[in-house]
């Protein structure tokens, strides 16, 4: 039956690939939204999401015993988000210091979160942890193709949900106030009265708990397993997804949606034995990150929307 | 002579990774291994004798090409890190010539083919993020990251696809070169020659940054762009320069993995040389010279690495988390230049008679 599909499958697996694929690129670019918005760059949520991936996945496996296989997952991305608060708080604190530069803590703790990651992460590769369950939307269907595809996590729900009331959040309250205010003209928050530091701090502590409940997403949802390969640089593309949606959250959601379209082409067109070309459709997303970052950007002004302190030494 | 000003410049980074080793150990305990028994470990694998010298000083030359890939454009003031995917689009460079050529020349002139393609592809590579960053506008950092994840895939495609071995089966590789075409090693030792042009691709870079007006112009464009647009200096130019000759030296690292260690292309060619020279060159404070010399110790860690994993048990990310422990400690300490008095050059008021 799923053979009957046939071509019709590409289609129906990238529908399937943009909810399961692009789960991840939500969470962390939603993170790297609130963290650019205070002005502050973190190239460092590619680290933040492995590390959430391990701890996500360790904690699962661990916790079955004592709090069963339902709630062992969600422990789990809760714990993930924790652990990438921490990270987080090594870059907020870092990368605020005098001269030292934010870019270069986001390298820096690239390298950092995958070494933790991988260096508590080793006996973890080999066991099976427990997995998010999901709502099986499609069990009307006795196509499994179908079945498959219509299997949604709460977690690709949750991030549906996060992204309009972060809009929300940035647009009606006053924390979202001041948080664009010290993205965009620290020194008149200054003024106001506002610690700098502190407001950085937490936005770049908050994104790094959205980051690592992406990297949850990864291990406990889809692919679904605990490897040194999980992530393929989401996170670092969560970067230039938040350029291209103008730091817009719901427009995050959108971008996220595309990149997890495109990261299924390969996959996809591969299970109807399209498999040439199957390495260089792997990159499509990063050829598709810079085909946009190439048409968007443009040297001559700042990009509307962009935080005006962003990338700018910090006095 | 040594002022104090370059005194604290070489003491602030020791000082930085003798804290992260500190941290390091604590990991070591975290993970039920003796701190002092690792620390031992690695110096006896990395620096212990003559043979654990020669593993570190071949793991140490393609590292010494590749931080060129951060260094060089670091004065341009732009921060480059498509070191990774430049280095393997110099060694599938360095292999099409290779193979092309077979046993038609001699070999020293197939070797040299091969380093002039890797440089070039390499140089490519990077010249097109310059290139991006000048016309469009586009943020050099990530689109040469991006660049990594394409290249790798490229070399994926070619090896797996085009230019496979059908003979590689567990890991699709290039056919491989002729023996004779391949790069040999120092008389006398197991370095292979490109311990040399590492050493020379960082010296040159040195008098060139340093010495010339080529490096003044560039420098001057990294400290003030608009000053150095009215000075009527071609900062576009000046950009793709720079890059493409820091991407031919991650190219040239490439090409050196290829024809001495591995002999054919495959995907040991992205096994990290890349990120270990974005390290080397921010602890080198992006100086060519300087960067040879780190290039040796993160050398001497990365030969360790198999030993940590035999004799204590550690995994063998341990190396990868140390890199990212002396990385942060590094940044830190940049943070501390001027604030420590004992490194301070003394005013003028106290030393009225100089």
């Amino acid at each position: 039956m799923a053979d009957a599909l046939g071509w019709w499958g590409v289609p129906l697996a990238i529908a399937a690939g943009t909810m399961r694929g692009g789960t991840p690129f939500l969470f962390v670019s939603l993170g790297e939204c609130l963290t650019e918005k205070s002005g502050k760059i973190n190239l460092g949520l590619e680290g933040t999401l492995l590390t959430g991936a391990m701890s996500a996945y360790a904690v699962s496996y661990l916790s079955r015993e004592a709090v069963g296989d339902v709630m062992a997952p969600f422990l789990g991305v809760l714990v993930a988000g924790l652990a990438g608060m921490v990270l987080g708080a090594i870059h907020g604190w870092l990368s605020q210091q005098r001269r030292v530069n934010d870019v270069a803590v986001g390298i820096a703790m690239i390298i950092f979160g995958s070494g933790i990651a991988f260096f508590f992460g080793k006996p973890f590769i080999q066991p099976v942890a427990p997995q998010i369950p999901t709502l099986n939307l499609g069990a009307w269907s006795d196509v499994p193709a179908i079945q498959a595809a219509l299997r949604i996590s709460p977690l690709f729900i949750f991030g549906v949900i996060l992204a309009p009331a972060m809009q929300w959040f940035f647009k009606s309250t006053r924390w979202g106030l001041l948080i664009r205010a010290v993205g965009d003209a620290p020194e008149a928050a200054r003024a106001m009265g506002v610690s700098i530091f502190k407001v950085r701090m937490l936005s770049i502590v908050g994104g790094s708990f959205l980051a690592g409940i992406g990297g949850a997403s990864l291990s406990l949802y889809y692919p679904g397993v605990w490897t040194e390969l999980i992530s393929s640089g989401q996170g670092l593309m969560a970067v230039a997804l938040v350029i291209f949606a103008r730091w817009n959250p719901v427009q995050c959601l959108y971008a996220s949606l595309l990149f997890g379209g495109a990261q299924a082409l390969g996959p996809a067109l591969q299970s109807v034995g399209v498999d040439s070309f199957y390495y260089l459709f792997n990159a499509a997303p990063y050829v598709l990150t810079l085909a946009i970052m190439i048409i968007t950007c443009s040297p001559k002004k700042t990009l509307t929307g962009a935080p005006g302190a962003l990338g700018k030494e910090s006095s | 002579m040594l002022t104090r000003k370059s005194f604290e410049a070489i003491l602030l980074p020791m000082g930085a990774i003798i804290v992260a080793l500190l941290l390091f150990g604590l990991f070591c305990l975290a993970a039920g291994a003796n701190p002092f028994g690792v620390y031992g470990s690695i110096y006896k694998a990395a620096f212990g004798q003559w043979s654990s010298w020669q593993n570190t000083l071949i793991r140490a030359a393609p590292l010494m090409l590749s931080a060129l890939c951060t260094a060089l454009p670091a004065r341009l003031g732009l921060v480059i890190i498509g070191n990774e995917g430049a280095l393997v689009m110099g060694g599938v460079g360095a292999i099409i010539a290779g193979l092309a050529m077979g046993t038609s020349a001699p070999p020293f002139v197939v070797q040299i083919a091969m380093a002039l393609l890797g440089m070039v592809f390499g140089g490519a590579w990077i010249a097109i993020v310059g290139a991006l960053r000048h016309w469009r506008g586009v943020n050099e950092t990530i689109s040469s990251l991006l660049m990594n994840y394409i290249a790798i895939a490229l070399l994926n495609h070619l090896v797996g696809g085009p230019m496979r071995d059908p003979s590689s089966l567990n890991k699709p590789s290039s056919f491989p070169l002729e023996d004779i075409n391949r790069l040999g090693d120092i008389p006398g030792t197991r370095i292979h020659f490109g311990l040399i042009y590492g050493i020379v691709a960082c010296i040159i870079a040195y008098i060139l940054i340093q010495r010339t007006t080529f490096g003044f112009a560039a420098r001057t464009a990294g400290g003030n762009i608009r000053a150095a647009r009215i000075a009527g200096l071609p900062v576009g130019q000046l950009t793709l320069a720079i890059c493409f000759l820091a991407g031919s030296c991650a190219g040239l690292a490439g090409m050196v993995e290829v024809a001495a260690v591995h002999g054919r292309a495959n995907e040991s060619l992205n096994v990290g040389y890349g990120y270990g020279g974005i390290l080397v060159a921010f602890v080198a404070r992006h100086n060519p010279l300087a960067a040879a010399i780190v290039s040796m110790l993160l050398g001497g860690i990365l030969a360790s690495g198999g030993i940590l994993q035999r004799s204590h048990g550690l995994p063998d990310a341990t190396v990868l988390l140390f890199q990212g422990l002396v990385f942060l400690c590094v940044l830190y300490s940049e943070s501390l230049y001027g604030k420590i008095p004992a490194l301070q050059p003394k005013s003028e008021l106290a030393h009225p008679s100089a």
